[in-house]
């Protein structure tokens, strides 16, 4: 174990290092979070509601679960297709690499990159829309669960998902559609206490929905309770629902990936 | 025993209702260089790559290092090489990384310098892999193939798309390897590859093995007859003969010392290789 955990961290900065040196990489999927801040951050104003808060500052929470899900969601189903497409899967699979060194390294590489995305939001969030740290060591604990969790969730599934595009090709197209939507139906784009009942119960089945709702809680004064469907923020319900989209992720991950194309068998 | 890399006996491999494997007998020696050829679809890469336990098999027996490929563990793993038939290094990695990165995962690998220079990319090393060229990237790949220091081989089309250049430096590295003692399994559409590097030829046709032997003896080459061509006064002439040193002798009495244009040949590997998946088709 010790040796997979080993080659598992050097896979991870080899990740890493491939990603820093792919430039078009860097500036458009870690820099679409910052862009999509820094455009709806402009046009957005006024106040949830009537609670005073700053529709920005929600918005910025929302853009922050946002971003996770796309460092490691969107960044790994796309990747993980695309190794599966040329053959570099099938290449480690034909050494004696230990298997878990492989999503060992997807893992940190996700971890790391979700950790500089949410550091760059909030530095830009704090700069321009006032939006502030978690402002008592009890809401830090709750942003850390919910990141951790959040990343947990969203990676097993970016991982289980990869096996769905039939080519490295189509996969970005075949990921950011649910993506998008998601976004939309999750209280990111829109105060998730607004939108009608039906799409909220959508939007209440998937993770990145509780996510905002978890970072809103850690990140948010609590009067913003009053625009929040359940009048609670519920973290009992969303350390539930990550947990089990964790298990639903890590079981569709044993079950289903392959490290070979459709047609090899 | 440990004189078999290679034992396959039966082996057929079915994808859905065709038979792409029918039942291949194949016997590969320690330290030997083994050449599988045969036209696209034949079940060359089929069968390759269920003794890289990369595809399972239908049925049949497969022994290769004395273990089954579709069981082997990692320890297995760590005893052969594969170079792919395409190259999918990451292009952001110099070679340096990507050679040094592979040698972590082996219990014993060759030092990562002495590798790439083997190769020939020791001025490249420190070079991203996505800006060589087609053969020095295929040099990488070879370089992670041998890397863990493997007893076995497996080289599927190492040189498709090679200038001659490229290709006889090329076979001068796997010429070097063989004779460290390394056993290769080598798939390749060059016959002259196969000539130049092999110790025996296998062709596989329509799923099955259909000869095995050295590649000056295939197909009874040695002892087929030979043609022997000239000119004479009425024009170009040949004469299909299995006594040619006599022919010639008498060619040159006749021509009272050179004859014009001589050549003497026998069937080309090609030439037989041709008629031999004619034959089955």
């Amino acid at each position: 174990m010790t040796l997979a955990l080993k080659l598992g961290l050097a896979r991870g900065a080899l990740e890493l290092k491939t990603f820093v040196r792919e430039r078009e990489a860097v500036v458009f999927s870690f820099g679409l979070p910052i862009v999509l801040l820094l455009i709806f951050g402009t046009i957005f104003e006024g106040e949830v509601g009537d609670t005073g808060v700053d529709f920005r500052q929600y918005f910025a929470a929302g853009i922050i679960a946002g971003g996770i899900m796309s460092t490691t969601f969107i960044s790994l189903g796309i990747s993980i297709a695309n190794e599966r497409d040329d053959g570099t899967l099938k290449r480690l699979y034909g050494t004696p690499m230990p298997r878990a060194s492989y999503f060992i390294g997807k893992t940190v590489s996700a971890l790391v990159l979700s950790v500089a995305e949410t550091a760059v939001l909030f530095a830009v969030g704090g700069a321009l829309l006032g939006l502030e740290p978690p402002a008592t060591p009890q809401r830090w604990f709750t942003f850390g669960w919910v990141f951790v969790l959040g990343v947990a969730a969203c990676t097993l599934l970016g991982i289980a998902v990869s096996s769905v595009p039939r080519s490295g090709r189509s996969a970005a197209a075949v990921l950011n559609l649910p993506y998008l939507v998601l976004q939309f139906i999750s209280g990111v784009f829109f105060v998730f206490g607004d939108l009608p009942s039906g799409v909220q119960q959508v939007g209440a089945l998937f993770p990145l929905k509780w996510m905002c709702q978890g970072l809103r809680s850690a990140l948010l004064p609590d009067v913003l309770l009053a625009a929040e469907p359940a009048r609670s923020w519920e973290h009992g319900r969303i350390a539930l629902v990550l947990a089990a989209w964790c298990i639903g992720g890590l079981v569709l991950c044993l079950t289903t990936f392959r490290w070979k194309r459709r047609h090899e068998r | 025993m440990t004189d078999t890399a290679v034992r396959v006996r039966g082996l057929r491999k079915r994808y859905g209702d065709v038979d792409a494997v029918k039942g291949v007998d194949l016997d590969i020696r320690r330290g030997e260089v083994f050449a599988l050829l045969g036209p696209n679809g034949a079940g060359k890469s089929t069968t390759v790559e269920i003794l890289e336990g990369h595809r399972q098999r239908t049925a049949g027996e497969v022994s290769v290092l004395g273990a089954d490929p579709a069981k082997a563990g990692r320890g297995w793993r760590a005893r052969i090489g594969i170079v792919p038939q395409t190259s999918n290094e990451d292009p952001q990695l110099t070679v340096r990384e990507m050679v040094r990165h592979f040698a972590a995962y082996y219990p014993r690998p060759r030092d990562p310098d002495e590798v790439i220079e083997a190769v020939g990319l020791a001025e490249q090393a420190t070079r991203r892999v996505g800006r060589l060229s087609g053969g020095q990237r295929r040099r990488v790949d070879v370089a992670l193939g041998i890397i863990g220091r493997p007893e076995l081989l497996f080289l599927d089309e190492p040189t498709t798309g090679f200038d001659p250049d490229a290709r006889r430096r090329f076979w001068d590295l796997i010429q070097g390897l063989a004779g460290d003692g390394t056993t290769i399994l080598l798939t390749t559409h060059y016959l002259d590859e196969a000539e130049a590097l092999a110790d025996r030829v296998g062709v596989i046709a329509a799923g099955r093995v259909v000869a095995v032997d050295t590649p000056g003896r295939l197909g009874g080459r040695a002892t087929a007859s030979a043609r022997v061509s000239w000119r004479g006064p009425e024009g170009p002439q040949r004469i299909d003969t299995d006594s040619p040193t006599q022919v010639v002798a008498e060619l040159s009495q006749r021509f009272g010392g050179e004859v014009p244009e001589l050549t003497v040949t026998r069937p080309s590997l090609e030439d037989v290789y041709l008629s031999m998946i004619g034959a089955t088709k």
